[in-house]
């Protein structure tokens, strides 16, 4: 009987030794695999525009029927996006969203990416639908955000010309 | 059939009637040639070469003329060294065509490749993208890449509005453009307007509008459906949702005669609370109405009922204000009203309302001895009932040996679809016939035009009675099938009476009613007054009905907006009960005002200018309530029963109403396979208006179908008065309640302009762009005048519902050019 729990007090006091695993989350947290699929954002070109067309492809793509978008024709004087039309509404109900990535692939402009948010507790059920507001990422340092005034003839593509994967 | 051609499609053999093309052909046994610029209602044009297939003929010995026989003792096929074009090659006997081959496979993929080098292939952002035949074919038929480099594809302008940039219908995309002509073939071929064309050659080439304003055709729309990518796209869609989000709901046109069948898409809007809204109006095909057409006013004309400015709370008036109130209240207090009333009490009904909102009304009315009316301007509805064009009549299959007399009426203007139809009709070989006091756009096609003087159009019709008069009326009397349309152009309310007398007179005189393609045809101001006529609400001048009234119950109708009657008249009539869909100037006058539900929200039938009886469908939430429930409600408590449902109430009218007898809903929701099929995956041959699954409708019988007495009248021809007449004529886009809140369609409303012929202008000293007065016996109003050849001497022409009150016909007019203005 002493062996056993002399045997106890061995392997508790070699873990005592070892290096720490738990992390003391929320102070400390733990960086996500590179793939991980967490809390969608909507993405930025690095002037500032809003890559997000409002195609609504992902809404399409989606098997949980979980986003809902409203386009709108975008203006020079009041520009969103490049090219004609940008999502005047984009919300995305994230009780349904089954995290499976399908938006991002259905994407033409690589607008929407399931990032590293895994935070998504709320308090009542209204609050699980996500507003364009809240998935918009800010713009990048020093350039101006949407909607904004812009030269005519400048942003006349909705779509980059993007390089197939190699 | 003699004249029937069997061939073999893809191992098929197929029977079709000569002259068939062989992608019709295909068509028939549900084998798909692919096409971009063939459309079956368009002349083939074989532009865009993506019909491609091998076709075998029989082979002749050249000295003999034989056939030429293998061993197997069967005809030798001989194939061309090259493809041909499946859309422009008429069938023939014997012949075979090979769709299914490699060869075939290879020129569609080089042509889908080809069209592609210019194509920007911005389906995401594109309206089209979802229902787009260039997307479909390029599926199912394309290489899957290219050999052209993508920096290389031409780069035109975007986003090009045809027309003024805040006012223009229509967008064109130049880079998406295929050069397939079926916008230009259409306005130039099917509706004669001659406003969008080629401009440039090769990859140049660009669709240009060269009309003021721009795009100026009533039929625009259309393109929209036929532009087989998304170069064409409506302003009234422009990224409002994708196609596949859309749920269709079938409904009708409220706003002529013609009935057109048409499809509201949907969607649910965060905008709107997450109810439906509708998105957009897309045709709905009805080969014996509309075909797969609709005019604009039909297609952009239904954001009334979305209208800020709807009534949604019943109004009670408490002094001299409406104030909100809620149904029990006002319901119970406008029972009273009318309850008191007694056999006082007059319902004056609008022609927008369903055939079920009608008989309710009129069964409530006479349940308490009182009487009910239509409120309108044209009168004549008798003799349309007994010899209106027979049950079967389709437009579409008048031709060689029929003729059309068409009496009073600016077909365009007043009904798009039958002007398109007639005209289709008159190339086909009908003779046309058009009466008229002035020219309009018809006489082009018509093989008789005949031109009287303002105030003789029934002179004009009786004329045509005596044996060997004119040319025209022995070619009338003569032709196998004949119909008579007439309108109100230059008629008062009795004039139109005498007019619809008069027609009957002849069609009775020549034999022409009482079987299909045969009889009258009644251009009435609104939608539903043909039913009015069937279910015995007659057309009545509002003070004639009104007098001796001891109260009035108005639904959708606005007497004192249109001049007929001022407030102070109706309120000193009794108490006013009003149904409405806004506030108009009669229901500002109203003691009880009664929300209704617009057409779009509640279901029920109209009964088309052709007799036609056809269901319309929920597609939106109620902002009031149907106005057959209204009816129903107020007719609980006066004591008389109705059923709370539309289909109720029709199986009611089938009971009591001989012309109804039999039909119920689900009649008229059948269906049955059309030519050419729309809708599906035929979007590449039809375009995108909807297949009819909802129901075609179904044809009242005349009065002489029915077995009536039918005998002519004389008719009183009208004196008419020396000197200048006013003349309202009739504009399709007018200032009426129910269109005036499509903002869309604003800016094309027509100004209140008064026209003048030059020698009267000349003689009165009015110059155009003056502002003159216009004067009567009792009213007077002050409008721009314009001065044009087209105007007949002695008479001025000013639209009707365009923002000024006149007269509601001819009527004796003076013209003062105001001196402040010179």
């Amino acid at each position: 009987m002493f062996s056993e729990i002399i045997k106890g007090f061995v392997t508790t006091g070699k873990y005592a030794f070892e290096p720490r695993v738990t992390t003391q989350y929320p102070e400390a947290r733990r960086p996500v695999a590179p793939r991980f699929k967490g809390r969608h954002e909507l993405k930025r070109y690095d002037n500032g525009l809003e890559k997000c067309i409002g195609c609504a492809l992902c809404a399409a793509a989606c098997p949980a029927d979980a986003i809902f978008v409203e386009a709108s024709e975008n203006t020079d004087e009041h520009r969103f996006s490049p090219g004609e039309r940008y999502a005047s509404t984009y919300e995305i109900n994230l009780l349904r969203c089954i995290f499976c990535g399908f938006c991002e692939d259905a994407c033409p402009t690589e607008a929407i990416v399931l990032e590293s948010n895994y935070e998504l507790a709320y308090y009542d059920r209204r609050s699980s639908i996500i507003t364009k507001e809240q998935l918009l990422v800010a713009p990048p340092a020093g350039a101006a955000s949407t909607p904004r005034a812009v030269e005519p003839g400048q942003f006349t593509r909705s779509v980059p010309e993007m390089k197939n994967p190699d | 059939m003699a004249d029937l051609v069997t061939l073999t499609i893809d191992g098929v053999k197929v029977s079709v009637p000569k002259g068939t093309l062989i992608v019709d052909a295909a068509k028939r046994i549900d084998n798909d040639i692919p096409v971009f610029c063939y459309h079956p209602k368009l002349r083939p044009v074989g532009m865009c070469r993506m019909c491609l297939v091998e076709v075998g003929r029989v082979q002749r010995d050249r000295a003999t003329g034989q056939i030429v026989v293998d061993e197997a003792g069967q005809p030798k096929i001989g194939y061309g060294p090259k493809l041909e074009t499946a859309c422009t090659t008429p069938v023939e006997d014997g012949m075979v065509v090979i769709g299914a081959s490699a060869k075939v496979k290879d020129a569609r993929d080089d042509v889908i490749e080809f069209i592609l080098t210019s194509h920007p292939l911005d389906c995401p952002v594109c309206d089209k993208g979802g229902e787009c035949p260039l997307q479909n074919l390029t599926l199912r038929h394309g290489p899957g890449t290219s050999r052209f480099l993508f920096g290389e594809k031409m780069r035109f302008e975007k986003h090009v509005p045809l027309g003024q940039p805040d006012e223009a219908l229509i967008y064109l995309d130049r880079e998406r453009c295929i050069q397939c002509a079926r916008c230009t073939r259409f306005t130039t071929e099917t509706v004669d307007d001659h406003v969008l064309g080629f401009y440039e050659r090769g990859r140049r080439l660009e669709i240009v509008t060269f009309s003021e304003p721009g795009f100026d055709s009533k039929f625009s729309g259309n393109t929209t459906d036929i532009c087989p990518v998304g170069a064409l796209t409506t302003r009234d869609f422009r990224f409002g949702a994708r196609p596949w989000e859309l749920t269709p709901a079938a409904s009708l046109c409220p706003h002529c005669p013609v009935g057109c069948n048409l499809t509201f898409s949907t969607r649910r809007e965060a905008k709107a609370g997450g109810q439906p809204v509708i998105k957009r109006v897309l045709p709905r095909q009805n080969e014996a109405v509309n075909e797969i057409w609709l005019c604009d006013k039909g297609r952009f004309g239904y954001h009334f009922a979305e209208s800020p400015a709807r009534l949604t709370t019943p109004l009670v008036r408490q002094g001299d204000r409406l104030v909100e109130s809620t149904w029990d209240e006002a319901l119970a207090l406008a029972a009273a009203k009318l309850k008191a009333a007694g056999a006082g009490l007059r319902v004056l009904a609008g022609g927008r309302l369903s055939n079920e909102d009608l008989f309710a009304l009129k069964r409530v009315a006479e349940a308490q001895g009182g009487r009910a009316g239509l409120h309108s301007p044209m009168a004549g509805g008798e003799p349309v009932q007994r010899l209106g064009v027979g049950a079967g009549t389709n437009l579409g299959t008048l031709g060689k040996g029929a003729a059309i007399l068409v009496v009073a009426s600016d077909l365009e203007e007043e009904a798009p679809l039958w002007w398109l139809r007639v005209k289709q009709a008159a190339e086909r070989g009908a003779t046309l016939i058009v009466a008229n006091l002035r020219p309009t756009k018809l006489d082009r096609y018509a093989k008789h035009k005949v031109r009287y003087q303002a105030g003789h159009e029934v002179a004009a019709v009786q004329g045509m009675l005596v044996a060997g008069s004119s040319d025209y009326a022995e070619a009338f009397a003569k032709a196998t099938d004949a119909v008579i349309v007439f309108g109100r152009e230059g008629l008062d309310f009795a004039g139109s009476a005498a007019l619809a007398q008069a027609c009957a007179n002849l069609a009775l005189a020549t034999n022409h009613y009482g079987r299909p393609n045969n009889g009258l045809l009644a251009v009435w101001p609104h939608a539903n007054d043909m039913g009015a006529w069937e279910l015995g609400l007659p057309a009545q001048d509002p003070r004639q009905l009104l007098a001796g009234a001891a109260a009035s119950w108005i639904a959708a109708a606005d007497p004192v907006g249109d001049g007929r009657l001022s407030a102070a008249d109706l309120r000193a009539r009794g108490p006013v009960i009003v149904q409405e869909l806004f506030l108009t100037e009669t229901a500002q006058a109203a003691d009880v005002v009664l929300p209704a539900a617009a057409w779009a929200e509640r279901d029920g039938s109209y009964t088309s200018g052709e007799r036609r009886v056809q269901r319309f469908y929920p597609a939106v939430p109620a902002h009031g309530r149907p106005d057959h429930q209204i009816a129903a409600e107020l007719g609980a408590r006066l004591g008389v029963a109705l059923p709370k449902f539309a289909s109720q109430v029709f199986l009611e009218i089938a009971r009591s109403v001989p012309a109804f007898a039999g039909l119920d809903y689900a009649a008229l929701a059948h269906v049955e396979p059309q030519f050419p099929d729309v809708g599906g995956r035929d979007l590449y041959y039809g375009g995108t208006s909807y297949a009819n699954e909802q129901g075609l409708g179904l044809p009242l019988k005349s009065g002489a179908e029915r077995g009536a007495a039918v005998t002519p009248h004389t008719v009183e021809v009208p004196h008419v008065a020396e000197g200048l007449r006013l003349v309202p004529v009739t504009v399709l886009y007018d200032r009426g309640t129910t269109f005036a809140a499509s903002l869309l369609m604003q800016p094309r409303v027509t100004a209140a302009q008064a026209r003048l012929n030059p020698a009267d202008a000349a003689r009165l000293g009015v110059r155009a762009g003056d502002e003159i007065e216009l004067s009567g016996a009792d009213w007077s109003v002050r409008v721009a005048a314009a001065v044009d050849e087209q105007t007949p001497a002695g008479v001025v022409l000013l639209p009707e519902s365009a923002g000024v009150t006149v007269p509601p016909g001819p009527a004796p007019v003076a013209v003062n050019v105001p001196a402040a203005v010179r």
